[in-house]
């Protein structure tokens, strides 16, 4: 029970945080030059779309250590990485066509970045629902690790061919070989919110991970 | 290692055994490839796309779905009278389970795509004698990458419900990456690109296979011991 606290404590500052993130996003950062306001959902797709990718490795290393060490809390814990993975999915494909529609004239293009984005929303999908197509609890942990290793694996695939297609999608202005081209408030504020999406992600994972929890003690005693 | 291929091949010969007495399944399989065919014919506008055009995207479409009915019927065949517990009891390891189950899949797929390919190249009228040693080491690249890891999902979607359509639906993201340099290279080759061209494409696919390939023959023996 003490877990699924912290989970909602974390999760509270997160949102507080992120009420925060919003005010200083919209007020203290400023305009960008050539797309204007709509520039400001950045702030709030760069992290949801670390979080993402992050989630499917997380997904793939848990699942790994499972197929080791057979501990069920490794299981648990890709399960609750996959559910936010799969939350914070949604919200990349909300807010870039959001971004893409007055900035590209559409909401959406068979960019490369797109279609990895998608593809990963797509193998959290599979993974969840492969989860809730197999009763028992043995099998259903190492099914599922199976998946998510293979979903690991196909990451790094996705990738390159990401990077073998022209594409729309502006490319990485923070995390690149050379110093960040982005202005020092605007990185600001995308590091801001990037540690307030950790913080978020970090609660969700820990809630998700109580409540199975407290499912499979559930399951014992019925 | 020697013993794992010489019981590979005999569970592989077993499933083909079987396939070539009854032959349901690899029949049911070429009609529906060359129905599948019918259909993308009835699914353009002749006089608005050429048949060279939309070639590629047919021809992958179709062996994607085809290799899928394949897939789905490998471990459906062991679930009768318990025929995979009998299996798993008998002194072979698991990865060659793993090994026969691959072979039996890819002939079964690879018989499908030698009489699919003819009847593209006549029903859309494309020219392939000239690019054909060419375009079956890409359709064979293709196929063992998304074999592979179709034989190994179609291992787990078989004991659980929805099978038919769990197995695409946790198989296709994985089949993307591979269709879309397959349909790329295709599509260069059908164009009357020199192979040197295609080649980057071919270098991902067989990056593909050997990674997906070795992975599926590590994790298979955790979708199988109780």
């Amino acid at each position: 029970m003490n877990l699924l606290k912290t989970g909602r404590w974390i999760t509270g500052v997160g949102l507080a945080l992120l009420a925060a993130v919003y005010v200083r996003a919209v007020a203290f950062t400023p305009v960008e030059r050539m797309q204007g306001v709509a520039q400001k959902i950045f702030y709030l797709h760069v992290p949801a779309a670390i979080w993402t990718e992050t989630g499917m490795v997380l997904v793939g290393i848990a699942s790994i250590f499972f197929l080791f060490l057979k501990d069920p809390r490794l299981d648990r814990f890709a399960e609750a990485c996959a559910e936010v993975g799969l939350v914070f999915g949604t919200i990349v494909l909300t807010t870039g066509p959001i971004w893409g529609k007055p900035i590209w004239g559409t909401w959406w293009t068979w960019d490369a970045r797109l279609t990895l984005t998608l593809l990963l929303f797509l193998m959290y999908v599979g993974y969840l629902l492969l989860r809730g197509a197999v009763t028992d609890p043995g099998l259903r942990a190492r099914y599922a690790a199976v998946l998510g290793i293979s979903g690991m694996c196909l990451v790094p695939f996705v990738h390159l061919s990401v990077y073998m297609f022209r594409t729309l999608h502006p490319q990485p202005i923070v995390l690149k070989p050379s110093a960040p081209s982005l202005p020092g408030a605007m990185l600001a504020t995308l590091a801001f919110s990037f540690l307030v999406f950790t913080i978020l992600y970090v609660g969700f994972v820990t809630q998700r991970y109580a409540l199975s929890l407290l499912r499979e003690q559930a399951d014992q005693h019925a | 290692m020697a013993e794992v291929w010489r019981h590979a091949w005999r569970l592989a010969r077993k499933d083909l055994l079987v396939e070539f007495r009854s032959r349901t399944a690899i029949f049911s399989a070429v009609v529906f490839t060359v129905l599948v065919l019918l259909v993308f014919n009835f699914g353009r506008d002749p006089t608005a796309v050429a048949a060279v055009d939309l070639a590629p995207s047919i021809l992958w479409v179709t062996f994607t779905f085809a290799a899928m009915l394949a897939l789905n019927r490998a471990f459906q065949l062991e679930l009768e009278n318990q025929a995979l517990e009998g299996l798993l009891l008998a002194p072979v390891s698991r990865s060659s389970i793993y090994l026969g189950k691959l072979i039996a899949n890819l002939v079964f797929v690879a018989t499908v795509e030698t009489v699919g390919l003819p009847l593209f190249a006549l029903f859309f009228n494309v020219p392939l004698l000239h690019v054909l040693g060419s375009l079956v080491a890409v359709i064979a690249l293709a196929t063992v990458g998304f074999v592979a890891v179709g034989t190994l999902f179609s291992a787990m979607t078989a004991r659980t419900r929805f099978a038919e359509l769990l197995l695409p639906v946790l198989l296709l993201p994985f089949m993307i990456p591979p269709l879309i340099w397959a349909v790329l290279a295709t599509a260069a080759l059908l164009a009357g690109r020199p192979l040197s061209e295609a080649t980057g494409w071919l270098r991902l696919l067989a990056a593909f296979d050997i990674v997906f390939v070795t992975l599926a023959f590590v994790l298979f023996p955790a979708t199988v011991n109780e």
